[in-house]
């Protein structure tokens, strides 16, 4: 009973956020910042598995994103929708909701294989030397896609929206004809309770989220998994008792930069627009500090930090310009000079920093919640 | 043949330029293994100093009104000693609690990038984002060789660059203090034996690279007068690959990749879509890591049991 | 057919020759010591042996095979095992991890079933936790199964590597000076032990080791290194009066 538990909390939290979502309790802006939160965890805790449990310092995990976004913003829109670019739909609208994780899925085929870009040269440098291959991954990531000119360029890349819409008019139909099966004559699509774009997203970030941290659970309770962690704590070992450590860092790159496509395509169809530009260091950087914040290789502690992070930000959105006022009010603040939101960039460093000077390993360091709670193991297991 | 010849001198400025930057990262990763990311955004502090010190003395519109001779002259140390304040204020405020502890050395790197980030977004925060430009402070003087046009400004840039790395090749081969860093580079543990602090040390590296980046941001901000808040961070990352294709913790290797750097992309820039620059300089910075895992001058990993 | 033949080794770095043409053999359940002062070349002769250097000429076959430019861990899947000079364990997992890990070259699943969690899945992890678990019982360290092993005393920490070496059901099990670091009672527990092991399990068991106590109570035979190069080799006792070990080891009476 106790293996099952986490997962029915998680549905039920699910159902109830969507629920939530369905029945306007939750206004846009709360829906967008939920699903940000799911997308983030999916960042945060794939970037963990490369740089908190292989030990390895990745500062490019931004990179593999922006490659999921783009190719599958670029599948969706082949597959779903007539363009410019590709011509007619391949399948065609109606598909939409069936053939979507054929995008999910393509898109973190190729943000894997644009792993291989950074596991190659694994073989033979680490440390500081692989945290530069990490940044120029990034950076020749964002370069080739801002010069080919069909996709956008550096102008962007859009029309997922379409996509989305098509998927919501899907299961409104479908809705529709179960209502109809269960011989009421009510039509969901026309009504208010229509689902909504937004909420067809929501529901697939929260899958996207579920099968990321399942596999990333799964993989590191494994024996087969911990061969990361043994790389990270002593290499010579590693390779000596019978690890092949060149095929464990491939697999903890690939899974990790896959993942991280998979952050990007979600990301993607939520907002309905990418640009490479979104995908830059400063993106990167966010994912570091959501591991360092969480504690390296500690799943549950990331997944609190990138709640916490997405969270603090919003709250900084409201924070700030509250500040300026009474700052303003009290005559603490010259009149001719404004707070603006750029200090959200330095507030969340210095918080970092300052965690950093008294508490260097992060919420939760290198345990699970189990550990710090053990009270909590009566109710689930991570195992 | 002369369109190559000028492309070649712009190279050797922006070499320049990454070389005064990347000595400061490989300065830090000699003696501390940390990878400094502030030190691109020093380079920038030292840039808007530059700005207000020169601003702050010129005739027409500062306090002071010296001639803009004597303002140069007055510049470039204060910028210098007060860039390197920045960059020892960075290390006793950030750093050296961190390593005290005895922390993860990936700690230290996440905290340089933070205080990075501080830096530029303060200083955006503070000053906003209207671009400031330094007043001219050089007569500007085109020299024609062989139909080549050299302005004395870039002579200039050029010049200080070979010179800082002489002076340092000296510091470091000649005095107790530079000795004492190549010392800690091999065995930190070792140096306190020998009865030199190591903080002293530590503090000297910060002091030496800081206010190398902080004559290369007044350089700079001379040669290219205007200032962002955001032109220490491309540009510092740039000369930190710069570092790393040299083998970082080798003085040779960051003055030899930064003009490498600065030859790749001022040709890419002059002969192919300037898009592709970034593509290009970072292929090559791949290219070369593949071939050498731990660049040009570096030595080579070795694991011992 | 010998267990493990090497011929020929040749080992050079740089400009250091660290090693000049080292032949042995060690037939199967033998109990063999290589020995020499420090810096002589042993740990090299290991490192090669278990596939992390590639010798620089000759050649090495274990079990029949050639395991020149074989990496480490197709080696160990051939069932040879070692053990470090200076510990390297795997300190922030467990003692049972640390011991279950060394099944890595066993698995017998990949990654899908891991991810998938398949009824293979369960069945390979729960013979490797046996496998595991009967190890540590053999050794003695059940009780410190869920322990860290940073957090044990250093003799125990010399166990827990000698427990994860034999975790694989190695045929060869080489160990880099087992005894170093050991006080006598330790050293003696340890005597004990690898006998016990060797008589035991029959395993074919090559050690390098400082403690002469060790070595003379253990080893069938001993080869002796100094420079890279075999200076003596044979019994015991014949190798401990041979003058040129002798002389390798209290250095030339002569200067």
């Amino acid at each position: 009973m106790r293996r099952y538990t986490i997962n029915m909390l998680l549905a039920l939290a699910a159902v109830l956020l969507v629920l939530m979502a369905q029945t306007n309790l939750m206004d846009k802006y709360a829906l967008q910042i939920v699903m940000l939160i799911g997308i983030n965890c999916i960042f945060a805790t794939s970037l963990n598995l490369v740089n908190g449990y292989m030990g390895e310092f990745s500062c490019g995990h931004a990179g593999f994103m922006c490659v999921g976004a783009y190719v599958g913003s670029l599948l969706s829109v082949a597959f779903f929708s007539d363009s410019a670019l590709f011509g007619q739909a391949l399948f065609g609208p109606e598909w939409a909701l069936a053939l979507f994780p054929l995008v999910l899925i393509g898109a973190m085929i190729a943000a894997a294989v644009a792993g291989l870009l950074v596991a190659l040269p694994s073989f033979r440098t680490r440390d500081d030397y692989l945290a530069i291959i990490t940044i120029a991954a990034n950076y020749i990531v964002i370069s080739i896609i801002e010069n080919i000119d069909a996709i956008g360029g550096p102008r962007g890349f859009s029309g997922m929206k379409k996509t989305v819409n098509a998927m919501a008019d899907s299961v409104n139909t479908l809705l529709d004809g179960f209502v109809g099966f269960l011989g009421f004559d009510f039509v969901v699509s026309d009504s208010d309770y229509a689902m909504s774009a937004a909420v067809v997203m929501l529901i697939w970030t929260l899958i996207g989220a579920f099968i990321c941290v399942q596999v990333i659970r799964r993989l590191m309770t494994s024996t087969y998994g911990k061969s990361i962690s043994a790389i990270c704590q002593n290499e010579v070992a590693a390779e000596i008792m019978g690890i092949n450590t060149n095929r464990a860092k491939i697999m903890a790159f690939m899974i990790s930069s896959g993942l991280g496509g998979l952050a990007g395509v979600l990301y993607a169809h939520v907002y309905g627009y990418v640009n490479a530009q979104s995908f830059n260091l400063l993106k990167s950087t966010e994912g570091l500090v959501m591991v360092y914040l969480g504690g390296m290789g500690s799943l549950s502690g990331v997944l609190l930090a990138a709640v916490a992070f997405t969270l603090l930000v919003e709250l900084l959105r409201f924070v700030i310009p509250w500040l300026n006022t009474t700052l303003h009010e009290v005559n603490l603040l010259p009149a001719d000079y404004q707070l603006d939101q750029i200090w959200t960039w330095v507030i969340i460093p210095l918080m970092l920093i300052l965690l950093m000077q008294f508490r260097p390993e992060g919420f939760l360091g290198n345990r699970e919640l189990t550990h710090v709670f053990p009270g909590l193991k009566r109710w689930f297991t991570l195992k | 043949m002369e369109f190559f010849l000028q492309q070649c001198v712009n190279a050797l400025q922006w070499g320049s330029f990454y070389a005064l930057i990347a000595l400061g990262y490989t300065l830090v990763y000699g003696v501390l293994r940390l990878i400094n990311f502030a030190h691109g955004d020093v380079f920038m502090v030292g840039a808007y100093l530059a700005f207000f010190i020169a601003t702050g003395f010129l005739a027409p519109e500062g306090a002071f009104g010296f001639s803009r001779e004597l303002t140069l002259w007055l510049t470039i140390p204060l910028t210098m000693i007060l860039t390197s304040l920045v960059g020892v204020t960075l290390e006793r405020v950030a750093y050296r609690p961190l390593m005290r502890k005895g922390a993860h050395r990936l700690y230290v790197v996440i905290t340089a990038l933070m205080c990075g980030l501080i830096l530029e977004n303060g200083n955006l925060a503070l000053l906003g984002a209207s671009r400031r430009a330094l007043p001219e402070l050089l007569d500007k003087t085109v020299y024609q060789i062989g139909g080549v046009a050299v302005t004395n400004l870039k002579l200039w840039v050029i010049v200080a660059a070979v010179l800082v790395f002489c002076a340092l090749h000296l510091i470091v081969t000649r005095t107790r203090m530079g000795m004492a860093m190549r010392a800690v580079s091999w065995d930190r543990f070792a140096l306190p034996l020998m009865g030199i602090p190591l903080e002293r040390v530590i503090v000297f590296t910060f002091v030496l690279g800081s206010a190398i980046a902080g004559l290369g941001g007044l350089l700079f901000a001379m040669s290219y007068p205007a200032l962002d808040p955001y032109m220490g961070a491309m540009t510092g990352w740039k000369a930190f690959i710069a570092a790393v294709v040299g083998g970082i913790g080798e003085i040779r290797g960051a003055f030899v990749g930064g003009f490498l750097l600065a030859f790749v992309e001022i040709m890419v820039a002059a002969f192919l879509p300037s898009t592709f620059r970034d593509l290009f300089a970072f292929s090559t910075l791949l290219f070369i890591l593949w071939l050498r895992p731990t660049g040009l001058f570096g030595r080579p990993l070795t694991s011992k049991i | 057919m010998p267990l493990l033949e090497i011929s020929g080794l040749t080992q050079r770095f740089g400009g250091l020759q660290a090693l000049t043409d080292f032949s042995c053999r060690l037939e199967e359940g033998e109990l063999v010591g290589l020995i020499g002062p420090n810096g002589a070349g042993k740990t090299t002769v290991f490192n090669i042996v278990s596939g992390f250097y590639k010798p620089s000429a000759g050649q090495v076959v274990f079990a029949g095979r050639e395991t020149n430019g074989l990496k480490p861990h197709r080696i160990t899947a051939l069932g040879m095992a070692r053990t470090f000079q200076n510990i390297r364990l795997w300190h922030d997992m467990t003692v049972l991890d640390n011991v279950r890990l060394a099944r890595s070259a066993w698995l017998g699943y990949g990654l899908w079933s891991a991810v998938l969690r398949t009824p293979g899945y369960f069945r390979a992890e729960k013979a490797i936790e046996k496998r595991a678990r009967d190890v540590l019982e053999m050794m003695a360290l059940t009780h410190y199964a869920d322990e860290f092993p940073k957090n044990l005393p250093y003799g125990l920490q010399r166990r827990v590597e000698l427990a994860r070496a034999l975790a694989g059901n190695p045929r060869l099990l080489l160990l880099d000076e087992p005894a170093a670091g050991l006080n006598s009672a330790d050293a003696d527990d340890l005597i004990r032990l690898i006998r016990w092991l060797h008589d035991e399990f029959k395993l074919t068991i090559w050690m390098i080791e400082h403690q002469m106590k060790v070595v003379m109570s253990l080893c069938q035979r001993l080869t002796v290194i100094d420079f890279g190069r075999v200076i003596a080799s044979g019994l015991p006792q014949e190798v401990r009066n041979s003058p040129e070990v002798i002389k390798a080891y209290l250095g030339d009476d002569t200067l």
